[in-house]
């Protein structure tokens, strides 16, 4: 789960870490109120989207007087803000985050994730703070340093030191440790898979600030974070993706043709690579999980069809814990509530099987039943075909 | 012989007198599975489905003399489950759990060094030996005993590799899930080495899927130190990029960790990789023919 920046720099703040003085307004009028109330000849309107490249994308604006924040929260609010990272649409802006612009000496890059392949929580910091991590990476992985933190001890002083001297800061280097520690108690306090401070700024008086923040929590772990659950925002989010997940489905949407119904990610994956195997498009990913009762397996068929790329539904279940009748059931009901008028491909294996191809046949349906994986994707591949033509 | 759970391996079950784990531990003791009890803090000194149910792994453990647990609990618990396992000296700890937190998994790993349990999963579909012993949630009938063994992070992929290989008369000395969570009990690698240290298995099947580099280094390890065959498929060839942990994971994992960088290096290593999920099975036959033993017999 993402979450806006300025509600990352409010968990910052209440954790110690110091971050620019500001408040998200959601008009131009609030804006102005809060610029005066900062004070200050210079101010930055930031506008507040789950998305980087802001700054490139014209979301993030300084301006030299009251009246100027009020133009350009007025432009920025209702306005729709495309980014390298928003994809073609872009993103509606809600609400922007007005802050008292600071004086910048230098500037850093500060991130921590939680490593896969290490097993680990690891800091990554950097002196080419502004841009991004992964140019850096790729033109000067030197510039980067990391640091594994063990979980038993958590993470030292000493490891803290060795970052402020590999980014330049050994000469603040105490204050700097004590920021590190603490945003560190925040990653593990409230379940973040990634949080990333770019730019981590020193400013023209020596303090060191957090101006911009991005912060990513586990969705496993929502079920004990409750603060942090508060903070999602659906708008930021497909509404067939929260639709999803509203009725137990993983759904990502795709740019081809052919619906997919299955369970299990990797089969899901799979399905999709089978598809693309046969020369043909995956329109989404979609894992109904384990236990899919007939109702949910309706709503994943209300959901693909939402899709009208979509010029077939191929359902491919490998039932363990899940159960054929149920799935075709399923089938069955979302033929009799929806109107699908695109062939629909079936394939079922595993638990109750036999039921399950009973039921199909005995419906009536105009249901092209499958024999296996490839002959399924083949059937799928031939019936977008069929459509097209 | 087998890897990890045999005919012999004394089960208890966590969560016993739970709904799920009640189905599945009737369905392991109907494969044929050696159960021997289970734990349900608060219900100690009840029977349940005819066996002894206790308030701690470490009583179960003492009584029963079992070495393998199959944690069926919700993930909310399970890592607590899975740390009193490990702390009992279960030696086999498998966990089905889909939804544990990564940073519960981070300090479980911590917790392991220096004992000795092995940790399948979490957000495994468990394991099976064919013939011998289940400790998960997977179709009993779709396996058959045999030489080849498979490790997976996907269940239900597991079972559509199974299906095709007894499909094709290539039966499986065990069958292994070891989740699909970033940050998992057991890696590929470790059940490599088990595999290849098996009387029992004669070729060897990995299934992967897109993110991290865990594949490309058990492959790497097995070219150097394998001797068994190996056939790899990496799910997710045609997954969408960005689902990633944004920027800073990919300085971490760089753009190696796709579905097609994963196989091209396998297959780079001197591997047989499957680019369609739907020939995992003719590429195990091709790789027993070609390693010049006789197909895994499925009885």
């Amino acid at each position: 789960m993402n979450i806006h920046e300025y509600q990352a720099k409010e968990l910052l703040k209440s954790y110690g870490i110091p971050v620019p003085p500001g408040e998200v307004v959601y008009s131009d009028r609030a804006a102005a109120r809060v610029a005066e109330e900062l004070g200050g000849s210079r101010w930055v309107v930031k506008a507040q989207i789950h998305a980087g490249g802001r700054g490139k994308g014209g979301g993030v604006k300084l301006a030299n007087s009251v009246g100027k924040v009020t133009d350009l929260a007025d432009q920025m609010i209702g306005s729709t803000l495309v980014t390298a990272q928003t994809g073609d649409t872009g993103k509606r802006v809600h609400r922007v985050l007005i802050e008292r612009a600071s004086r910048i000496d230098r500037e850093f890059y500060l991130g921590m994730i939680v490593d896969r392949v290490s097993q680990k929580i690891v800091v990554i910091a950097s002196a080419e703070g502004g841009v991004e991590i992964e140019q850096v990476a790729t033109e000067r992985p030197d510039a980067i340093h990391t640091e594994f933190v063990d979980p038993g001890v958590g993470l030292l002083d000493f490891q803290c030191r060795k970052v402020a001297t590999a980014i330049g800061l050994a000469n603040r280097a105490a204050s700097f440790t004590r920021l590190l520690k603490r945003i560190y108690r925040l990653f593990r306090d409230k379940d973040c898979l990634l949080l990333e401070i770019n730019p981590f700024i020193v400013t023209e008086d020596g303090d060191l600030v957090a101006l911009d923040c991005k912060m990513q929590f586990d969705d496993n772990a929502l079920y004990r974070q409750s603060a942090v659950a508060e903070l999602r925002d659906f708008d930021e989010e497909d509404p067939k993706e929260v639709d999803a997940s509203g009725h137990g489905l993983n759904y990502v949407a795709l740019d081809g043709n052919v619906g997919c119904i299955v369970n299990g990610a990797g089969l899901a994956m799979g399905t999709m690579d089978a598809i693309a195997h046969h020369g043909g498009r995956p329109a989404n990913f979609l894992d109904v999980g384990g236990g899919a009762s007939p109702e949910k397996i309706a709503n994943a068929f209300r959901i693909v069809l939402t899709d009208p790329n979509v010029h077939a539904i191929l359902v491919n279940i490998f039932a363990g814990i899940n159960r054929c009748d149920w799935i075709a059931q399923g089938v069955v009901q979302a033929a009799k509530d929806l109107t699908i008028d695109v062939p629909v491909i079936v394939r079922l294996a595993g638990t109750n099987v036999e039921e399950g191809r009973r039921i199909l046949t005995e419906s009536g349906l105009a249901v092209i039943q499958a024999a296996d994986l490839d002959d399924a994707a083949a059937k799928a591949v031939a019936a977008v075909a069929e459509v097209a033509t | 012989m087998s890897v990890f759970v045999d005919k012999d391996s004394k089960v208890i079950i966590q969560g016993f007198t739970g709904q799920h784990a009640t189905f599945h531990a009737e369905e392991s003791m109907a494969f044929g599975t050696k159960v021997v009890g289970g734990v349900t803090p608060g219900k100690g000194g009840t029977t349940h489905l005819g066996l002894p149910v206790f308030n701690s792994v470490a009583e179960a453990v003492e009584e029963t003399g079992a070495t393998v647990s199959g944690i069926f609990v919700p993930p909310a618990i399970a890592t607590d489950s899975l740390l009193e396992a490990v702390d009992a000296g279960i030696q086999i700890a498998v966990i089905i759990a889909d939804g544990v937190p990564v940073q519960d998994m981070v300090r479980t790993k911590r917790y392991l060094a220096g004992r000795s349990t092995t940790i399948i999963g979490p957000n495994s579909p468990g394991i099976i030996t064919p013939g011998e012993c289940k400790v998960g949630i997977m179709p009993s009938n779709i396996y058959a005993p045999g030489r080849v063994g498979v490790v997976s992070r996907s269940g239900t992929l597991n079972y559509e590799a199974v299906s095709q290989m007894t499909g094709l008369g290539l039966g499986q000395s065990t069958c292994v899930g070891i989740g699909g969570d970033p940050v998992n009990g057991t890696d590929f690698k470790t059940v490599l080495q088990a595999f290849e240290n098996d009387d029992d298995t004669d070729v060897v099947v990995m299934i992967g899927e897109i993110g991290g580099q865990q594949e490309v280094e058990a492959a790497a390890w097995a070219s150097q130190y394998m001797t068994k065959p190996l056939a790899c498929f990496i799910a997710g060839v045609s997954a969408p990029r960005g689902r990633r942990m944004g920027h800073a994971g990919a300085v971490i994992a760089g753009d190696s960790d796709t579905a097609t960088a994963k196989l091209d290096a396998i297959e780079g290593l001197g591997h047989a990789v499957v680019r369609n999920p739907a020939e995992i099975g003719d590429t195990v036959l091709r790789a027993v023919k070609e390693a010049g033993s006789g197909p895994g017999s499925a009885s």
